[in-house]
């Protein structure tokens, strides 16, 4: 059923876009649809641009593993609306022609402003299409059978399409399309989710069986001794924390030659302790990979997890709560009488063999719907700052993201600019309100993916029915395009407009600058590809809020003193986007979280944040006030030439 | 030369006051946002009160900076669409 919803969605998305094709001849109805789309339509597009495969998929499976932690996002997110809305909306449509570039430049005709904010918006773009190609691949897994690659290449290959057809016409109505299902279905999905309440023994509808995972008992007196003898200590290992400490003991036995892993719990006051079975990856000198002691297989995976181990105090049949409202759904995982069975990871060495090791960690309700299980924020200095970095980086990145704003000049006025920013904040953040109960849901629900918890929505909806899954699916997959195709037509508009005709001032008519963007479309399509498969595995709302760090740094300050500093020039703008871009990429480059991904100790980083931009942002400010001030006798001049 | 905008706009009379009301009104939120991450920060544990309905201030707390921004979105436009009767002659800049 979602093959054919999904060839369904496909074939109406390129009918759309072949028809719209026929009509985008000029300019500026391949970069700004004409500016004829209505403010309502635009303000649907606009959610259908902004709700990424981050917000979708990234948002509810950091939710789904790391809790309140994950909302923050969604609270960042939003509020960056509130910058755009009332700062940059109507100055933007104002000064601007077809990308952020023309308004940053319209007091100064820079050939350096053309540059510099061209090179930023395709490195903001590409910072953006990375995550949204990631989460392509991850969808088709499931969907189809076909690995990671093949979902990359297939979204690739259609946004080209969509794009190189009718550019911001074809993506405008892409994006409403899939805006409105995905805030329709979503509220379907949460309602469903009301309805089935809460129980400690998920099943899935009935469809797939709880698994109970087994406890063992034993005594922690040196050495650890277990009261089953049927079972034989193969291996201890403790996984250490960030300062050193020990955060779990795991336990390798071995039981009629089946070896398994298990993590061992000491007991309050005294030597008695439980053993938790737990799951494991481990990957052969040869490459061969077993999961739970089986080689990995279609049928052999890792077990969907995630529950509740006590509702209220309450577990089993007692505790199910049947029906809930939004607000007991929230208070009774919240409570401190619930408990929530979250899970781990860990790496171990066992000779040749490497582990990954998933152990399971209870943790009470009301921890988990408070800030601190991704952002330790009762922890080091550097920890708060991290987590202030961040949310730095969601407020002020999103009116600086050029896929977005170059959503401004598809409206006729200002006032419609105004207007559909308006209905896109309106549901934008009523879809990340339905996020939270979408991460829980699947928290909670047994869905969770251990390996990549970014299919947590698409899994949860499988939970009530096949149909809604395929819906979902289908709309998650939509999701990627309608944002890939928004950064595709940005990065295109950079190329073709900013840099062949106004920087290098190529002589081209309509229908030729039209040819160069459908061109430059093309190739940023294959990057994009390119870039998907490469950065496999990693949680997309993560990168998102990297690339968000670069916007904020890059463009924002340079947008906000363009609009109010009557002092600000030409040399001031394109330092300030010089050095946003420079140092976020390059604090990125050098954060723990990278150094994790080439495979690295990330305490070894030399720079101790995730995120830069609560370094990269003022950076970038000074830098503007600075060199603007030093070449004021210059300006005089530039807007001469102007 | 400059280029020219997608599409040409008559002026604007109320554009001073929308300017002014928008700063504003960011402000107002930003100040409200900067709370958040304060209590966050400074007192992580406060955000695990119950202050409604059984819900904790971090979701309080969250769910109004998302809410807030609607109704303050509505009440921009509002006072901008009044401001733009008033000033331009058929209510609207185009």
């Amino acid at each position: 059923m979602e093959i054919i919803l999904f060839l369904f969605f496909v074939g109406l998305v390129l009918g759309i876009s072949f028809y719209l094709g026929k009509k985008a001849k000029s300019e500026s109805g391949y970069f700004a649809a004409g500016g004829q789309i209505h403010w309502a339509v635009n303000g649907i597009a606009f959610a259908g641009d902004y709700l990424s495969a981050a917000s979708f998929l990234g948002i509810a499976g950091m939710i789904a593993t790391l809790g309140y932690d994950g909302f923050l996002y969604s609270i960042g997110y939003l509020a960056g609306w509130v910058v755009a809305l009332f700062v940059v909306a109507e100055p933007i449509k104002r000064l601007g022609k077809y990308t952020f570039t023309d308004a940053l430049d319209a007091k100064f005709n820079s050939k350096g402003i053309q540059l510099a904010a061209a090179i930023s918006t395709l490195i903001v773009s590409i910072f953006y299409l990375i995550p949204q190609m990631v989460g392509a691949g991850v969808l088709v897994t499931p969907l189809f059978g076909f690995p990671h690659w093949v979902g990359v290449v297939i979204v690739g290959a259609l946004v080209i399409t969509i794009v190189a057809t009718a550019g911001m016409a074809s993506t405008t109505y892409v994006q409403f399309i899939k805006g409105g299902l995905l805030l329709v279905f979503s509220t379907v999905l949460v309602i469903a989710l009301m309805n089935a309440g809460l129980t400690t023994t998920p099943d899935q509808g009935g469809d797939v069986p709880f698994y109970e995972f087994k406890t063992l008992t034993g005594s922690m007196a040196s050495p650890l001794m277990l009261d089953d003898a049927s079972y034989t200590i193969m291996q201890e290992e403790e996984i250490l924390g960030r300062d050193g400490e020990v955060v779990a003991l795991l336990v390798k036995l071995s039981k009629d030659g089946q070896e398994s892993w298990w993590k061992a719990e000491q007991q309050a006051g005294g030597t008695d302790v439980v053993l938790h079975e737990s799951q494991f990856i481990v990957t052969k000198a040869d490459g061969s990979r077993w999961i739970n002691g089986q080689p990995e297989s279609t049928e052999n995976g890792l077990i969907q997890v995630g529950n509740l181990e006590t509702i209220n105090g309450k577990s089993g049949a007692e505790a199910d709560t049947g029906k809930l409202n939004p607000f007991s759904f929230l208070a009774t995982i919240g409570s401190k009488d619930t408990t929530v069975k979250l899970w781990k990871s860990a790496g171990v060495a066992d000779g040749a063999d490497q582990v990954t090791v998933y152990y399971p960690q209870y943790t009470q309700g009301s921890k988990v719907l408070r800030p601190g299980m991704k952002f330790k924020l009762e922890g080091s200095l550097l920890d708060k700052l991290d987590f202030t970095s961040l949310m730095l980086a969601l407020f002020l990145g999103t009116s600086a993201l050029p896929h977005i704003l170059i959503r401004y000049y598809t409206v006729p006025s200002a006032t419609a600019a105004r207007k559909s920013t308006i209905v896109a904040i309106a549901a934008i953040g009523f879809f990340y309100i339905l996020t939270l109960f979408m991460g829980l849901g699947a928290m909670t629900s047994g869905v969770v993916n251990l390996v990549d918890n970014n299919m947590s929505a698409p899994l949860l909806a499988r939970a009530f029915g096949l149909f809604l899954f395929a819906v979902i699916s289908t709309i998650a997959f939509s999701t990627v395009l309608g944002t890939v195709s928004g950064l595709i037509v940005a990065a295109s508009g950079a190329v073709a407009h900013d840099v062949m005709d106004r920087f290098l001032g190529v002589k081209m008519d309509e229908k030729q600058k039209v040819v160069a963007g459908k061109a430059a479309a093309i190739v940023v399509g294959i990057i994009a590809i390119i870039l998907g498969i490469v950065f496999k595995g990693q949680n997309v709302s993560f990168l998102v809020g990297l690339a968000f760090a670069v916007a904020a740094s890059a463009n924002l300050p340079a947008i906000m003193m363009v609009l109010f500093w009557k002092k600000t020039t030409a040399k001031g703008v394109v330092a300030s986007i010089s050095v946003g871009v420079i140092a976020s990429v390059g604090l990125i480059a050098l954060s723990p979280s990278l150094f994790g991904t080439y495979g690295l100790d990330p305490t070894t980083a030399p720079v101790p944040l995730n995120n830069p931009g609560i370094i990269a942002i003022p950076l970038s400010f000074i830098t503007l006030i600075v060199v603007s001030l030093l070449t004021q006798k210059s300006k005089a001049a530039e807007v001469a030439t102007a | 030369m400059l280029h020219e905008p997608a599409q040409q706009a008559a002026e604007d009379r109320a554009t001073p006051y929308k300017t002014r009301v928008g700063v504003w009104m960011f402000v107002v939120y930003a100040l409200i946002y900067v709370g958040f991450i304060a209590i966050n920060v400074i007192d992580p544990l406060l955000m695990e009160t119950i202050v409604f309905a059984g819900l904790n201030l971090a979701i309080v707390y969250g769910f109004g900076l998302i809410i807030l921004a609607i109704i303050l979105a509505i009440i921009f436009n509002a006072m901008c669409m009044k401001k733009e009767l008033e000033l331009n002659e058929g209510g609207k800049e185009a």
